[in-house]
C-alpha cells in the first residue's frame, strides 16, 4: 500500500477501490492486503449480532495482540446491543480472562455508531475493516454477502445459512472473497483446536476412513417466552432457536460441528442422506417447529457412511463426540487418541496442550490481517458443512433419500420476503397456537 | 425441622419427600487442629502455611461426594425455573455439551463440572426442601474433616504408596472419576476426601490464607468468582496434590471453551475434575440468617 492510501481515511479508501475495482482483481485490492502493516494502523471492527456469542467473539477479537478497535455495533434489538456494550466495557473482565484489566480503551462505539433493526448490519459493516457476523444463522448469507461486497475481512459463526438458497449465496460470495483476498474465518472452532489439528495430522494411521459416528446429544437450549406486546416477527426473532428459517434446527445449529469434523477428516462431503427424526419431548408451542431428535446416515461418494445422531431430550444419555473408523484403526476425537484395529492406543494427544479454540480463531485471523497476509478461506467449507447438516434435516423432515446435488440446487428459500417487525414471518402459528412441524412421509423437503 | 428430626449429633440419612434421593451425613465433632502443612513436609507449597491452630465448631458432612443422581433431582426438576435472575432457588441452565465427558453418570458417579454457584444453589434447594441449612464446607472445615486427627501428609500417614487404598488419582484412575465410596474411608468415615473429584469450599482462595485467618471457624469471604478454593485433589492429580494440606483454586481457564460472554454462571467447560460435598452446621442459623447467607453468596 502506498503512502497515499495509508493516509486516506477508511471510507475514502473503500470509495476509491470501489471506483477502480470494477473488475475485482484490480491492483488496489491486491495491495490492500498490506493496509494494516504500519505500526500506527488500527484494525477497525464491527460487530453484527450482539448476543452472548457475539459478545464473546467481540471480546476475543479485542483480546488479540493486534491493534484493534471496536467501532460499530449492530443488532435487531436495542436491549441486546446495550447489554453487549456494557459487558465489553466492564471495568473488570477478569471473569472472562482470569487477569485483571479491561478492554475499554479498545472500544469506540458512540451512540451514532450503534445500529438497531433489520438493516443495521449494512451501516455497521461500512465503518470497519473486519466484521464479526454472529446473528442467528438465517441472516448469515445476506450479512456475509454484504461484508464481501464491502471488501471486509470476516469472522462469521456457524452455521452460515439455514436453507439451500442461502448456501448458494454464501458459496458465490465465498468465491468473491477469495478473489478479493479477504480473510474469512468460520466459527467451526474444532479446526482451530490443538487436539483436532494434531489428530488430523495423524489421521493416516487409521488407513482409509470407511465409516464414522457423530453425536450431539444433550438437554437442549434456552427458551424465550412470548410476551403479549410482541409481534409474531419479534417473538420469533427472540425465540429464534425454534424456527427453521432462523436456526436451521439443532442438527444445523449445533450438530454441524460434529458433521463438519467428519467431512474435514474425510476430505469430502456426502452425496446423499436418509434418516429419521421427530418431536417426542419438545412438543409445546414454545418449541416452535424444530425436531428434538434426528438420526441420519450420510453416504459419501466412496461408499463410506457417517451415522449422525443429535438429540435435545432431557434425562437421556448426553454425548458430544466424533469417531472415525478406518481400515487400520479408529480416531476418537473426544479422548484425543487413535487406536489400532484391536483397540490399542497408538497415538494420544496430550490434552494438557489443549488451547482455547475460540480465542485462537481470532488470534490467527487478526495476526494475518495485521501482517497483510491472506491465509483464511473458511467460507466454502463452512457452507458445504452447513449444507451437509441441512441435507440431514431434509432427510429427517421428509423421510426420503435426499441427494446433495438435487438439494443444493433446489432453490429452497425459507427467508422472509419482507424484513419488518409488522411483517408476517415465513411460518406462522396455526389457529390453535401450534406451529406446523414436519411429518416424515407427508412433508416436502425443508 | 432440623433439630427435631435428628435428636442426637449422630450420623443420619435423609430422604427428600417425593424422590428416591437420600444422602448420608456423618457427625464431625468440634475441636482444634493444626491447619496447614509442617514446614518440612515433602512437596509442601508456600500457600500451605505457616500452619496455624484453628478451632472448628461441630458439623455434619456428606459421607460421599454429591452424585449425578442426587444433583439430578435438583437440576432436572421441571418445577423449578432455570437460570432465573429473580428466583431465590433456580436450576442451572442446560449443559450445551455433555460435561461428564463420558466418564459415567449412572450408578453413583460423582457430579462434576459445576460452578461453585451451582454447588451452593444445590444446598439452597436442599434447605428449601428439608428446612435444614446446608452449605459447602469452609476450607478449614474441609481440612479438619480430612485430617481426622492426623498431622501427617495423608490421613493414613506419610506413605504415598498407600494412596491406592483410599483414593482415585492419576496413578489408578484411568483418567476418569469413579463411583463414590469404593475406596476405604478416612478415620471419620468420609469417602473420597482425597482424589476422585476436587471439592468446592466456601472460601475465596488466598495464597496468604494463613496470615489473614482468625482462629475460630475461619473463612475468607468469597467476593469474586475467581479464585475460589478447592481441596482434596482429583483423579487427574499426582500423589503430592492429594495431601491433606494441598490447596488449589478456580481460574478463568476453567471456562475457556465457553464461547459466550458472560461465561456460564453454572458450568465449567474445562473443570471436569471438580465436584463437592455438603455440610450442615450443628448450630443452625435462624431462617433470616439462612436467607441472608444464601442471598449474600448467590444473590436473590
Amino acid at each position: 500500500m502506498d503512502q497515499n492510501h495509508k493516509n486516506s481515511s477508511r471510507r475514502d479508501f473503500v470509495k476509491h477501490t470501489g471506483l477502480v475495482a470494477g473488475g475485482l482483481l484490480a491492483a488496489p485490492l491486491l495491495s490492500r492486503a498490506n493496509y494494516f502493516s504500519g505500526a500506527d494502523s488500527t484494525i477497525k471492527i464491527a460487530l453484527v449480532g450482539c448476543g452472548g456469542r457475539g459478545t464473546g467473539a467481540a471480546m476475543q477479537a479485542l483480546l488479540t495482540k493486534q491493534n484493534v478497535k471496536l467501532v460499530a455495533m449492530a443488532d435487531a434489538f436495542r436491549n441486546r446491543l446495550d447489554a453487549c456494550y456494557t459487558a465489553l466495557n466492564a471495568d473488570d473482565i477478569s471473569e472472562t480472562t482470569g487477569k485483571p484489566g479491561n478492554v475499554k480503551n479498545k472500544i469506540d462505539v458512540p451512540e451514532e455508531r450503534k445500529f438497531v433493526g433489520f438493516d443495521a448490519y449494512q451501516k455497521a459493516i461500512a465503518l470497519a475493516d473486519v466484521v464479526i457476523l454472529t446473528t442467528p444463522p438465517g441472516f448469515r448469507p445476506i450479512h456475509f454477502e454484504e461484508a464481501v461486497k464491502q471488501n471486509k475481512h470476516i469472522f462469521m459463526e456457524k452455521p452460515v445459512a439455514t436453507d439451500p438458497a442461502g448456501i448458494k449465496r454464501v458459496l458465490v460470495a465465498a468465491e468473491e472473497a477469495k478473489k478479493k483476498k479477504l480473510n474469512v474465518v468460520v466459527g467451526l472452532q474444532r479446526h482451530y483446536q490443538n487436539s483436532y489439528r494434531e489428530l488430523y495430522k495423524h489421521k493416516d494411521k487409521i488407513g482409509d476412513i470407511t465409516s464414522a459416528q457423530a453425536w450431539w446429544n444433550s438437554d437442549g437450549v434456552w427458551v424465550y417466552q412470548r410476551k403479549p406486546e410482541q409481534t409474531e416477527m419479534e417473538y420469533q426473532m427472540r425465540n429464534w432457536y425454534y424456527f427453521v428459517w432462523l436456526c436451521g434446527d439443532h442438527i444445523t445449529e449445533q450438530h454441524i460441528h460434529n458433521i463438519d469434523v467428519i467431512n474435514w477428516f474425510k476430505g469430502s462431503y456426502p452425496v446423499k442422506a436418509q434418516g429419521m427424526g421427530g418431536r417426542e419431548q419438545r412438543t409445546g408451542k414454545e418449541y416452535g417447529q424444530i425436531f428434538d431428535h434426528h438420526f441420519v446416515e450420510f453416504h459419501y461418494a466412496d461408499g463410506s457412511i457417517l451415522n449422525s445422531q443429535c438429540r435435545h431430550q432431557k434425562k437421556t444419555m448426553s454425548k458430544v463426540d466424533e469417531l472415525l473408523v478406518g481400515t487400520k484403526g479408529k480416531i476418537y476425537t473426544g479422548a484425543a487418541h487413535i487406536t489400532d484395529s484391536k483397540g490399542k492406543v497408538i497415538y494420544q494427544y496430550d490434552l494438557k496442550g489443549e488451547n482455547d479454540p475460540y480465542q485462537t480463531e481470532h488470534d490467527e485471523l487478526f495476526a494475518a490481517i495485521a501482517k497483510g497476509e491472506y491465509k483464511f478461506a473458511d467460507a466454502e467449507n463452512g457452507a458445504k458443512s452447513t449444507m451437509t447438516s441441512i441435507l440431514g434435516r431434509m432427510a429427517t423432515y421428509s423421510g426420503e433419500v435426499v441427494e446433495w446435488d438435487k438439494s443444493i440446487n433446489s432453490g429452497i428459500d425459507l427467508q422472509p420476503k419482507v424484513y419488518d417487525w409488522a411483517a408476517a414471518p415465513p411460518v406462522v402459528p396455526k389457529p390453535d397456537g401450534f406451529y406446523p412441524c414436519a411429518i416424515p412421509g407427508e412433508s416436502n423437503f425443508v | 425441622m432440623a433439630q427435631e428430626q435428628v435428636k442426637d449429633f449422630v450420623p443420619y440419612s435423609q430422604k427428600i419427600p417425593g424422590t428416591n434421593f437420600s444422602y448420608s451425613m456423618v457427625a464431625i465433632k468440634g475441636g482444634s487442629f493444626m491447619m496447614g502443612s509442617k514446614s518440612d513436609e515433602k512437596n509442601r507449597k508456600p500457600d500451605e502455611g505457616p500452619s496455624k491452630e484453628v478451632n472448628i465448631s461441630p458439623f455434619w458432612m456428606g459421607v460421599y461426594e454429591v452424585t449425578h443422581e442426587q444433583f439430578g433431582f435438583f437440576f432436572r426438576n421441571d418445577s423449578l425455573s432455570q437460570g432465573s435472575k429473580v428466583d431465590a432457588v433456580t436450576r442451572p441452565t442446560p449443559q450445551y455439551i455433555d460435561l461428564s465427558w463420558n466418564m459415567g453418570k449412572e450408578g453413583g458417579f460423582p457430579m462434576n463440572s459445576m460452578s461453585v454457584d451451582a454447588a451452593l444453589m444445590f444446598c439452597r434447594w436442599l434447605y428449601e426442601q428439608t428446612g435444614i441449612f446446608y452449605r459447602l464446607p469452609t476450607e478449614a472445615e474441609w481440612e479438619y474433616a480430612c485430617r481426622s486427627g492426623s498431622q501427617t501428609p495423608y490421613f493414613f500417614g506419610d506413605d504415598a504408596s498407600k494412596l491406592n487404598d483410599y483414593a482415585w488419582y492419576a496413578s489408578n484412575s484411568n483418567k476418569k472419576y469413579q463411583k463414590v465410596g469404593q475406596k476405604k474411608p478416612n478415620p471419620w468415615g468420609l469417602y473420597d476426601m482425597l482424589g476422585n473429584l476436587s471439592e468446592w469450599t466456601m472460601d475465596q482462595y488466598s495464597d496468604k490464607y494463613f496470615d489473614s485467618i482468625k482462629a475460630n471457624n475461619p473463612m475468607i469471604p468469597p467476593l469474586s468468582r475467581y479464585p475460589r478454593s478447592i481441596r482434596g485433589g482429583s483423579y487427574m492429580d499426582q500423589a503430592d496434590g492429594l495431601r491433606s494440606a494441598s490447596r488449589n483454586h478456580s481460574q478463568a481457564s476453567w471456562n475457556k471453551r465457553d464461547p459466550q460472554v458472560p461465561k456460564s454462571r453454572w458450568w465449567l467447560t474445562d473443570g471436569m475434575f471438580v465436584g463437592f460435598r455438603i455440610v450442615r452446621p450443628l448450630n443452625q442459623p435462624s431462617k433470616e440468617e439462612a436467607e441472608k447467607f444464601y442471598t449474600l453468596y448467590l444473590g436473590k
